[in-house]
């Protein structure tokens, strides 16, 4: 923790997966916008997402007339022989004047080092740096100024990696959660045939079924794989294998091995990850639509508005937006949600 | 937007959304279908017009077929949104229709997902409701309705003619009011 | 194929301290291997179990004629991985295979390996991490062939060579959490070392009962073995010199033996799935990844381009 407690206001950023989200996004009140190009080259390479190289430009343009930042990810793994669509991607963004752009793969962020030593380069959560060691050499070797941190650390871890790195920390406050360390997870390419790291895509909609079943319970699956079962009123969140149930030799009920169908959700634990050195609170749900990325955006909005006012946030509306209506503070609080 | 007639919003939707297919029911039930054809058939026929975006969302799945199935109407829908020859027909329940995905819900959700003013991705996957068949292109589907300004709905708003009085006053009555998107 | 190196990788599961110092002895003065891989990759808790016998283990691998490789953790958190990262870059003299990015700064500017637990995808991440002091790569285990085939051109061009694993099960996620202990009711703080009763991985199946995964606490693994047989000669033509075998309380002497004979061109690929049969590896392989295809597959002929 810093000194007296004191602390500089954060930065909001906040997801987009269309320009409508974007342009919500920004009128919600957010400081930075991340998106993606609609393609392999992100994170969240979901159909019927993301931007092509025009709307992205427009909506570079839009942001920056409100002084919002616009960040790109370009966070998948360059992968050969197709490793030019991820240059140029990082090229797209530089010339439609992204504000920085989130890279994950070594060979992208030595692209950008190399070929665009202006732009700002941020560390994406995919490169699953999660020591100061590891941060640390990516910002000697690339300049990276940001990092954004795994969703794995207590707040008083990074409160102490903040103490060992040079660079800016970008923390994740709210959605989704994988369980899974990011850029380190196979399991859709061993199911499906689509890999996370090398297509950007996790659980995509093309390998996931719905199958109903003769005593009223429905299967979600991926590829062969019956990853989850649903009786008819039980509330769900999207298909993945990592919030799917399984039995084990042990277990013959079927059980959430690896978590639950639960949302991120640190709102009560602003002040302290702000005191804790964080520059950049994040929002998850690149996926999700225009009403979500309002209403969230908002709250947030409101909250560190109030914080930093001294005031006490209000924040009581965002668990309905969390998944299966149910929210956690994860790795945050304490190290025993390991 | 008046409401007086009703205690709150929800009475007035529910009351609406059951009225709706009542009266749907009521006038269609025993004879074909075919009086609602052309009505569904410009509606498509202006959204193609007034909205090339949504096909850029579609990707590959323009030419999919999607059946929509509201729970409190007695025909389903069928869709083409092919940006050449766009079709949106009627059916009995009863008819079997080969399609690539199926969208079916109570009224409400799935009219708010048209509004562009519901949280579509988590009531796609919380089931309220739910998908069947080719989960990207219903996916896809939501995904172009989301990015549009405005909305499909608002669209129909501004639809000329005496023929599409009850579909303004009816759209008018279920919209949600204009304080922002709601969940 | 001959010339082509066989090694053995780090043993991933928590065996007991003797079971694992027999499983190196009996590798060291029989397998016929080129190299092994030692060190904890997956759990810095398992560590003090074994510490003291890292040295004899390593001594004997090299009376045996192999070529030894200290991995170090794939996932980097606790003060506790910290440690244990570092320990292992401070020995001296010692070739280090780097399996997180923890480690990329202490081992910069001296000879080592890069991992399969570290993400290598392009020409561009070969040639960073060999401008650093890399020599010789695992792959990832999710590549489609034509991947290995531009990572082992760009990795001869930096004077380094390529290993590929092709036996046992593959690595498919890791976590800050432990899985094992979450099944056990636990968590990793007081886990009381419980992943030590499942000395191949702890088996997930679906709910309509398919095999599925494996635990291997923070670590999960494919349900089927990886065995790739007929693909071998592809992965060699395409420039790999190494193929890994990761080790399983199976007879991995005789596996090791039946892989040397197939890389030898003593038998065909059949004769090796029959004789990896006969020693009680569950069939069938996988192998869909090298195939481009999804990795739980088993996809006959071989792999294109």
């Amino acid at each position: 923790m810093t000194d007296c407690g004191s602390f500089e206001k954060p930065e909001l950023v906040c997801p987009a997966g269309t320009p409508a989200a974007l342009r919500t996004a920004v009128d919600a009140g957010a400081d930075a916008v991340y998106c993606g190009l609609a393609n392999e080259t992100n994170a969240r390479n979901f159909a019927g997402l993301n931007f092509s190289a025009q709307a992205l430009e427009q909506s570079i343009v839009y942001a920056h007339q409100r002084n919002a930042k616009v960040l790109m990810a370009v966070n998948s793994f360059a992968t050969a022989p197709r490793t030019s669509l991820w240059h140029d991607a990082v090229d797209i963004a530089a010339n439609a004047g992204a504000d920085a752009v989130i890279v994950a793969d070594i060979g992208v962020a030595a692209y950008v080092a190399a070929n665009h030593p202006d732009l700002r380069l941020h560390l994406s959560v995919q490169a699953g740096a999660s020591s100061p060691e590891a941060i640390r050499y990516y910002c000697k070797e690339f300049g990276v100024r940001r990092v954004v941190l795994p969703r794995i650390l207590t707040v008083g871890e990074i409160s102490a990696i903040h103490r060992e790195i040079p660079c800016e920390i970008e923390a994740f406050v709210f959605g989704n959660i994988g369980m899974m360390s990011e850029g380190r997870c196979s399991l859709t390419n061993y199911a499906a045939g689509i890999s996370t790291n090398m297509h950007g895509v996790c659980s995509p909609a093309s390998a996931v079924r719905y199958v109903g079943n003769s005593d009223g319970s429905t299967s979600a699956e991926l590829g062969p794989f019956d990853i989850d079962c649903y009786s008819a009123q039980q509330p769900t969140g999207y298909p993945t294998i990592c919030k799917g149930r399984y039995t084990t030799p042990d277990r013959s009920e079927p059980y959430y091995a690896f978590e639950e169908p639960i949302s991120l959700n640190l709102s009560s634990l602003l002040p302290d990850l702000m005191r804790a050195g964080v520059t950049a609170l994040k929002i998850e749900g690149r996926q999700r639509s225009r009403s979500y990325v309002h209403m969230v955006v908002s709250a947030y909005r409101r909250a560190i508005d109030d914080i930093s006012a001294g005031l006490q946030p209000d924040l009581t509306g965002l668990a309905a937006l969390t998944e299966g209506g149910k929210e956690t503070q994860g790795a945050f609080k304490t190290k025993k949600w390991r | 937007m008046s409401n007086t007639h009703f205690e709150s919003l929800h009475d007035q939707r529910s009351f609406i959304a059951q009225t709706l297919p009542g009266l749907f029911g009521r006038v269609i039930a025993p004879l074909p279908l075919f009086p609602i054809q052309p009505v569904l058939l410009r509606i498509v026929r202006e959204v193609t017009k007034n909205r090339p975006e949504l096909f850029e969302r579609l990707g590959p799945h323009v030419r999919s077929t999607f059946i929509i199935e509201v729970n409190e109407l007695p025909f389903i829908l069928r869709l083409c949104p092919d940006p050449e020859r766009p079709e949106l027909t009627a059916h009995r329940r009863s008819d079997s229709i080969s399609h690539d995905a199926k969208i079916s819900g109570p009224f409400a959700p799935l009219f708010d997902v048209m509004d562009g003013r519901a949280d579509s991705d988590a009531l796609f996957f919380s089931r309220d409701i739910t998908i069947s068949g080719n989960t990207e292109a219903a996916v896809c589907l939501r995904s172009a309705l989301d990015d549009l300004d405005g909305s499909i709905v608002e669209d129909l708003m501004t639809m000329r003619g005496p023929l599409y009085a009850p579909l303004r006053f009816a759209l008018s009555h279920l919209r949600r009011p204009h304080t922002g998107p709601i969940i | 194929m001959k010339g082509h190196d066989l090694t053995i990788g780090p043993v991933l599961f928590h065996w007991t301290a003797d079971k694992k110092r027999d499983f190196w002895f009996r590798i060291a003065d029989e397998a016929p291997v080129d190299a092994a891989y030692i060190g904890e990759v997956v759990c810095s808790k398992r560590t003090p179990f074994f510490d003291r016998h890292l040295e004899e283990v390593a001594l004997r691998l090299v009376s045996g004629g192999k070529k030894v490789v200290w991995s170090t953790i794939a996932e980097v958190v606790s003060k506790l991985d910290r440690n244990v990262v570092g320990s292992v870059c401070s020995l001296d003299d010692a070739e280090i295979e780097v399996n997180d990015a923890s480690a990329l700064g202490s081992v910069s500017g001296r000879p080592h390996r890069i991992g399969q637990y570290m993400n290598v995808y392009n020409e561009g991440t070969i040639r960073h991490l060999a401008r650093n002091g890399a020599n010789h790569f695992c792959l990832p285990a999710e590549l489609p062939l034509a991947t290995i085939q531009e990572l082992s051109s760009a990795a001869k061009l930096c004077g380094a060579s390529t290993e590929v694993q092709v036996f046992g099960r593959v690595s498919l996620a890791l976590s800050a959490r432990c899985y094992h202990a979450r099944a056990h009711g636990r968590t990793k703080d007081n886990c009381l070392f419980v992943c030590e009763n499942d000395s191949d991985g702890m088996a997930l199946e679906t709910h309509s009962g398919k095999p599925f995964l494996s635990i291997n606490g923070i670590q999960t693994l494919s349900d089927r073995y990886l065995g790739l047989s007929s693909e071998i000669r592809s992965l060699c033509q395409a420039g790999v010199s190494a193929l890994r075998l990761s080790p399983h309380s199976f007879d991995m002497v005789e596996i090791a033996s039946a892989y040397r004979k197939l890389v030898d061109g003593e038998i065909e690929a059949d004769e090796l799935n029959k004789m990896l049969d006969g020693i009680g590896v569950p069939q069938p392989f996988m192998n869909g990844f090298v195939h481009g295809q999804p990795g739980y597959e088993r996809v006959s002929g071989l792999p294109g381009h």
